[in-house]
């Protein structure tokens, strides 16, 4: 069966796209409530729009996924990698959706408007709820520590295939490299790493 | 491909291992940073929250501060008069439903009521289009500090002696000596008498902060409630008694409900936005925007206002925050202070718990 190499451009840009937005978040979210300084303020204002932003690129992004097979992960990985790699990725995308649903869960339950911006508002998802506020607020902050960790491992991983491996899992997922198609000897179901956050090397 | 196993290690292919365990490192690190897990010293919402609650004890399920307070709910009946000013949806000609809470200052939920003459009102706006504008206001006309870290400074020069119970007063000296922007603060506090009732004061908002009118132009705007009732004659309480404004409330509430006029100060050119030490000269021109009508009370632990968190920065398009620093660190303090009891309340595991209020309860 012939797949192809790389992953659709598409989705390599969603992929360049939502890794920078995503670890952006992450930092924003840390930093503001770390810091009494004026940035809690415009970093929370633009923690909720991209946030929610980020959501519909999540949607999108799956969409994708689930109708394109990605390309095969290179038949020598060891079969725990492969786990790794497949469980991670789900990991990944679960928390891509879990996390701005969690904060708009959590805003609607403490009573908050959810402005994005000065004079939009999205409605409540949940009815006013103290307890169950306190719940998703602190899964909000646990989970995100989980998408770092997750991150961290991938970015690793990625580097590892760049840089140690050279199996071409990191170009499957590069921006610019072109799509040459190949055959697959292997058809597992196996899918190809997806690359991360930190800049493609050349080989 | 190169099968890593095959090779002999070489310099290069250590060099790509430090590579990938750099850019792993600096990540994590990075992150670290900007949560402030590496610098012990800056000042966090957390450690402002940790420094009250060491001042008070810790109280599970109440505020950090202002701790002591009683839940009320009424209306807010505009006149229209500050819709030129503001688009907000609260200044046209309407009703707006509100919930709010009486308080005095510090996080001790049992203090006495004549321990101190600061006496604050919040209030929660419900407006009609599902924005809110939440507000928390106290009885001075100004405040005591202009920024978070002169707040955090005079948090812990008031940290009671564990021998005598009170703040050491060299120490409190030297916090004064050390910001004479308390000054005004310490002039109204000297002369200040603990009211004998919330419904005779005013209630200063103190903060600046913008009214965007609906071509956008900026006013730079103080606000403040006026009472319309003065009488606070102490309504036969005994001298003993310290928990005398929550029954002074419902007493007076029992009669009808209380009244205040909502007064829109606007700022002229040069008046300061970022400063809430400084009061802006009395004859700058006030809208009264209309009628706060306080109908009913309900007990803090059971109230519609005990899971509100007065975040002063929530506010409906047409109000805007100003420069003002200490806006973002309450919106931040109080967010801390708000998980935490909401927290206790949850019963999440590692949460204080919450107990029953008898038992808590400190002579
Ligand atoms: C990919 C999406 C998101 C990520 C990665 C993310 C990440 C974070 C992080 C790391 C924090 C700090 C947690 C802590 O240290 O306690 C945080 C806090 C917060 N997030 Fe998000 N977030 C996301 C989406 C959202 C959305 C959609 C909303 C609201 C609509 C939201 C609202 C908040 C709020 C209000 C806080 C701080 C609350 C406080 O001051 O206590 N987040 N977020
Ligand atoms: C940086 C300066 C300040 C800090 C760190 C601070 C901190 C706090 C905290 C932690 C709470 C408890 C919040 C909650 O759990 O819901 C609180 C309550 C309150 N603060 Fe502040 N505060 C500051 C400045 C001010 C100013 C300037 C005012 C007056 C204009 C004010 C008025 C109030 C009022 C009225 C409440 C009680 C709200 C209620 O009844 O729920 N605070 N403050």
């Amino acid at each position: 069966m012939t797949t192809s190499a790389t992953f659709h451009p598409l989705a390599r840009l969603l992929h360049w796209t939502m890794a920078l937005l995503i670890l952006a978040m992450l930092f924003i979210g840390v930093g503001m409530v770390g810091t009494v300084s004026p940035k809690h303020s415009w970093l929370l204002a633009i923690h909720r729009p991209l946030g929610l932003a980020i959501l519909l690129l999540a949607v999108m992004r799956l969409t994708i996924r689930l109708r394109r097979r990605p390309p095969a992960l290179p038949g020598d990985m060891p079969r725990w990698q492969c786990y790794l790699a497949h469980a991670s990725h789900w990991l990944l995308y679960g928390l891509m959706l879990a996390m701005p649903l969690i904060g708009w869960a959590m805003q609607s339950a403490g009573g908050y408007p959810i402005m994005l911006g000065d004079a939009w508002r999205v409605p409540a998802i949940l009815p006013e709820n103290a307890a169950l506020f306190a719940w998703l607020r602190e899964a909000h902050r646990y989970l995100a520590y989980l998408f770092l960790l997750t991150i961290l491992g991938h970015v690793g991983a990625a580097l590892y295939h760049a840089l140690i491996r050279r199996d071409g899992v990191f170009q499957s997922m590069a921006l610019g490299v072109r799509d040459r198609g190949r055959v697959e000897e292997d058809t597992d179901l196996v899918e190809e790493a997806e690359a991360t956050t930190s800049p493609p090397r050349p080989e | 491909m190169l099968d890593p196993l095959d090779t002999p290690p070489s310099p290069r292919l250590a060099w790509r291992w430090i590579t990938i365990g750099v850019t792993v490192g600096l990540l994590a690190a990075a992150f670290a940073y900007v949560a402030g897990w590496l610098t012990p010293r800056r000042l966090t919402p957390a450690r402002i929250v940790n420094a009250l609650q060491d001042n008070s004890g810790l109280h599970p399920g109440f505020r950090r501060n202002h701790a002591k307070g009683v839940c009320v709910s009424g209306y807010f009946e505009s006149t229209g008069a500050a819709a030129p000013y503001s688009s907000a949806s609260v200044f046209a000609p309407v009703r707006t439903p509100v919930v709010g809470r009486f308080a005095i200052p510090g996080g001790n939920p049992y203090a006495p009521d004549g321990g101190t003459p600061i006496r604050s009102l919040a209030l929660r706006f419900n407006l009609a289009d599902g924005q809110q504008w939440r507000t928390g206001m106290n009885n001075s006309p100004v405040f005591a500090v202009a920024t978070p870290q002169a707040f955090y400074e005079q948090v812990l020069a008031s940290r009671p002696d564990p021998a005598t119970g009170k703040p050491d007063p060299a120490k409190l000296a030297a916090f004064f000596a050390a910001h004479p922007e308390t000054a005004a603060f310490r002039t109204w506090a000297k002369t200040a008498k603990p009211s004998a009732s919330f419904g005779t004061e005013n209630y200063y908002g103190l903060n600046a902060f913008y009214l965007i009118d609906t071509a956008s132009q900026r006013h730079a705007v103080r606000w403040r409630v006026v009472p319309e009732a003065h009488d606070d004659s102490p309504s036969a309480h005994a001298a003993d008694d310290s928990d005398y404004l929550t029954r002074d409330v419902q007493q007076r509430l029992a009669q009808g409900p209380l009244r205040w006029h909502l007064l829109l100060t606007l700022a002229a050119p040069g008046d300061p936005t970022n400063d809430a030490t400084q009061a802006w000269p009395a004859d700058r021109t006030s809208v009264d925007a209309g009628t706060l009508v306080i109908e009913r009370e309900q007990a803090q632990d059971s109230g519609d206002c005990r899971d509100i968190n007065y975040d002063p920065t929530v506010l409906p398009h047409g109000i805007a925050i100003s420069d003002d620093p200490l806006l973002p660190a309450r919106s931040a303090a109080y967010a801390d202070s708000y998980l935490r009891r909401t927290n206790e309340e949850a019963g999440a595991p590692g949460a204080p718990h919450v107990d029953a209020h008898s038992a808590e309860r400190k002579p």
